[in-house]
């Protein structure tokens, strides 16, 4: 059993309105899951049927092999994007109420809250009130209350919002940390350049359809055109930039170099290598600069959406 | 997981430590003892003004009539015209001008008598002066009539009908005035401790849903638990404030009027002199003896026993459906439109505990009101006191649990729905169509 969590042909109904329909996806176990979708698409609703808060009209979610048991939700972790804490209660009451809350007693969750504080450096906040701090220092309150009691599954929603670049970073690379220490990560977020750094599988629903998912290297070579972006340097920029267009189909680029003449995107026909467009171009200029260009999640989410 | 206790705690401790819990606590006592001294102070000052009444007679009937007291002097005038009176007290400065004149027969003297003043007089001066001048004037009326009035005061006759019910049981007047006290403040606390600690209830799930957190302990806990624990703890802290402002209302009464004591003795109004005049006559003593017994005579176990059940019963289900309305809004604004459909049978039932048991503790109307859930534990906490068959007490009570629970089950659906939709104002079609999700 590789799947961490497997949710099998779930729907769920709103009065008319359909939320999702008939919606599978596997979760790997210690992977990084991006759950991505256009706003409305049913990701939340999908993200609170995992948790527990509402019930599919048909389906089921297995954890661990099992179906999901009220529990349960002491093995997972949600960090909603939705999110809040009581503004008048202190931080240390707050993490602490909200750790037994997920099952930690008085004195394992003051032991680890101990630790996180100091790993994120606020112990001093331990008796401040939520009003009196900052959102991005409320946010780490709330994403350190997430991950407490060491839960073997983490769905974060947008976890990056409200926190600086620097701030941001430190979350990530707890992030990658919980997931080498064995914990799977749901990520739903719209920030595609954070699914591209973090997510090993993703899965794309739209109009509460899944329409997309898999590992995500398989997706892009699914998705990728056989296109080159291709620096060149030579004398007679005109002569060579016709030789290729003769020969194959030429987009313009956007790559950044320092003293290219010629900068082109060359799709190659699907029965031509690589080595072929090499050899070409060898003999007609200097390359400096030659890569096969990789479709990004952002390119494949728009591509894939306006296709459905 | 049962997490109830931990909910329970929670919220407890913030709504006991809460910056403006505590000073309703402590200073509303402090407040309310503050106002009744005040007014009880000023009206005092106001009466104790003392004031000159001149009069002139000139029939000579009346005069003998009215004697000084404390507050108010007569200045009987004599051998003067009207116009002269009129400018002496003026002059003077006097209260006013009571005239009396002469060559008017005795049966149309009222139209005979004037009162000149600067200002319009008090009614209660008024009036005692037109019934010190009645009663003189009956008596002088049958005097001329041949009557011979001590005769008149010794057939006077006082009644007072002993109720005896037919297994023995004496009762009186007295009784059923303690009855309508005892019921009446039952049912007025409990409508009291519904509408402050329900507002308190709603206030608590709307603050979860505006501070967002709802999301993150509903992952936690069912919302049927945070709903419950939220009834709960939001009640003990409810009854926590009760308590203390019993104890602390009795220590200021008893503080004051230690230290106020006698200066209230001294301060006297002529109706504290009259009351205590009459406190000291035998046949109060003998009433105060009866107050007493009265209060023995409620059934006091059925009494305790069915408040605690009613208070409960009745407050369990109005602060659910308080939940429920929290959960359906975004803030506090929003929840006009649905507290009518709440006020209104409260309100209610109040008006029928008032107006009806009053006038008949057993009729039709008390008691179909003390079997509708929305309206027993009022109707039925004010009839008990009159005696209610023990059967029909439990028939309310298992009405009310049954339609308590129904609430709650309807209350959880709506809050489980409602704390996360945000930004809609709902409708009662939409709550309808949330009952289905």
């Amino acid at each position: 059993m590789n799947d961490l969590l497997v949710a099998n042909s779930v729907s769920k109904n709103f009065g008319d309105f359909k939320a999702l329909n008939n919606v599978s996806i596997s979760v790997p176990k210690g992977s990084i899951f991006g759950l991505l979708g256009p706003n409305g698409a049913g990701k939340t609703t999908l993200i609170r049927i995992i948790n527990q808060i509402t019930m599919p009209d048909e389906g089921q979610v297995l954890l661990d092999g099992s179906p999901l048991k009220p529990i349960d939700i002491q093995h997972i972790g949600y960090l909603p994007e939705e999110r809040g804490l009581y503004k008048s209660m202190k931080v240390g009451e707050q993490a602490l109420y909200l750790a037994q809350l997920k099952g930690l007693t008085k004195q394992e969750a003051k032991e680890r809250l101990k630790y996180w504080f100091d790993k994120l450096e606020i112990g001093d906040w331990w008796n401040k009130k939520i009003q009196e701090l900052s959102k991005g220092q409320a946010q780490k309150i709330q994403f350190i209350v997430t991950v407490l009691h060491r839960p073997k599954l983490l769905i974060f929603d947008e976890p990056f919002s409200g926190f600086d670049p620097i701030n941001a970073s430190i979350i990530k690379d707890e992030i990658l940390q919980l997931r080498d220490e064995g914990s799977t990560v749901i990520f739903s977020t719209h920030r595609m350049e954070s699914v591209e750094e973090l997510c090993d599988h993703i899965a794309l629903i739209h109009k509460s359809n899944k329409i997309l998912d898999g590992k995500l290297t398989d997706i892009q070579r699914q998705y990728k055109t056989n296109t080159f972006e291709v620096g060149l340097q030579t004398s007679q920029a005109d002569e060579v930039v016709n030789a290729i267009k003769n020969k194959f189909e030429v987009f313009p680029a956007t790559f950044k170099n320092l003293n290219d003449d010629i900068k082109l995107n060359v799709k190659l026909p699907s029965n031509a290598s690589s080595n072929d467009l090499l050899s070409f171009l060898t003999s007609k200029a200097e390359v400096h600069h030659f890569v096969e260009v990789i479709p990004s999640a952002n390119d494949i989410f728009i591509q894939t959406v306006k296709n459905n | 997981m049962n997490h109830l206790p931990l909910i329970i705690q929670r919220e407890y401790l913030t709504k006991v430590k809460n910056k403006s819990f505590i000073v309703m606590t402590f200073l509303s006592p402090m407040i309310m003892i503050a106002l009744i001294a005040v007014v009880a102070y000023l009206s005092q000052i106001n009466n104790n003004k003392a004031r000159t009444i001149a009069v002139l007679d000139e029939t000579g009937l009346v005069s003998d009539v009215f004697q000084n007291t404390d507050n108010t002097t007569y200045s009987i005038l004599k051998n003067i015209t009207l116009d002269e009176a009129k400018k002496q007290v003026k002059a003077k400065e006097e209260y006013g001008l009571l005239y009396i004149e002469k060559g008017i027969d005795s049966s149309q003297i009222t139209n005979a008598i004037r009162f000149y003043s600067e200002d319009s007089p008090s009614l209660t001066i008024m009036s005692s002066l037109e019934n010190k001048i009645e009663k003189k004037l009956t008596d002088l009326k049958l005097v001329q009539g041949g009557v011979d009035i001590e005769k008149i005061e010794a057939s006077k006759t006082r009644i007072d009908i002993a109720q005896e019910s037919f297994t023995g049981e004496k009762t009186s007047k007295i009784d059923n005035i303690m009855k309508l006290a005892f019921g009446g403040i039952a049912g007025y606390l409990l409508f009291m401790f519904i509408i402050i600690y329900g507002n308190m209830i709603m206030r608590s799930v709307i603050e979860e849903k505006t501070s967002r957190i709802i999301e993150v302990i509903i992952s936690s806990v069912k919302p049927i638990q945070l709903m419950m624990g939220k009834i709960i703890g939001t009640s003990l802290a409810g009854i926590t404030q009760f308590v203390i402002w019993m104890v602390l209302g009795g220590i200021m009464v008893f503080v004051l009027s230690a230290i106020f004591g006698i200066d209230i003795a001294q301060m006297q109004t002529p109706q504290q002199e009259m009351m205590q005049q009459a406190m000291q006559s035998p046949e109060v003593q003998n009433e105060m003896q009866n107050v007493m017994m009265a209060f023995f005579k409620l059934p006091i176990l059925n009494l305790v026993i069915a408040f605690v059940f009613f208070f409960i019963g009745g407050y369990l289900l109005y602060s659910s459906l308080y939940a429920a309305i929290g959960a359906a809004v975004d803030n506090e604004t929003d929840t006009q439109q649905f507290m009518l459909p709440i006020l209104m049978p409260l309100i209610l039932a109040v008006y029928v505990g008032v107006f009806t048991v009053i006038e008949d503790p057993h009729g039709t109307v008390s008691t179909i009101f003390s079997f509708i859930p929305f309206t027993s534990p009022v109707v039925m906490l004010m009839r008990i006191p009159f005696g209610v068959p023990i059967w029909q007490q439990v028939v309310s009570l298992l009405l009310l649990i049954g339609t308590f629970m129904l609430a709650v089950w309807f209350a959880a659906k709506i809050y489980r729905v409602g704390i996360l939709m945000y930004g809609k104002k709902p409708t009662y079609k939409e709550l309808y169509k949330w009952l289905k999700y």
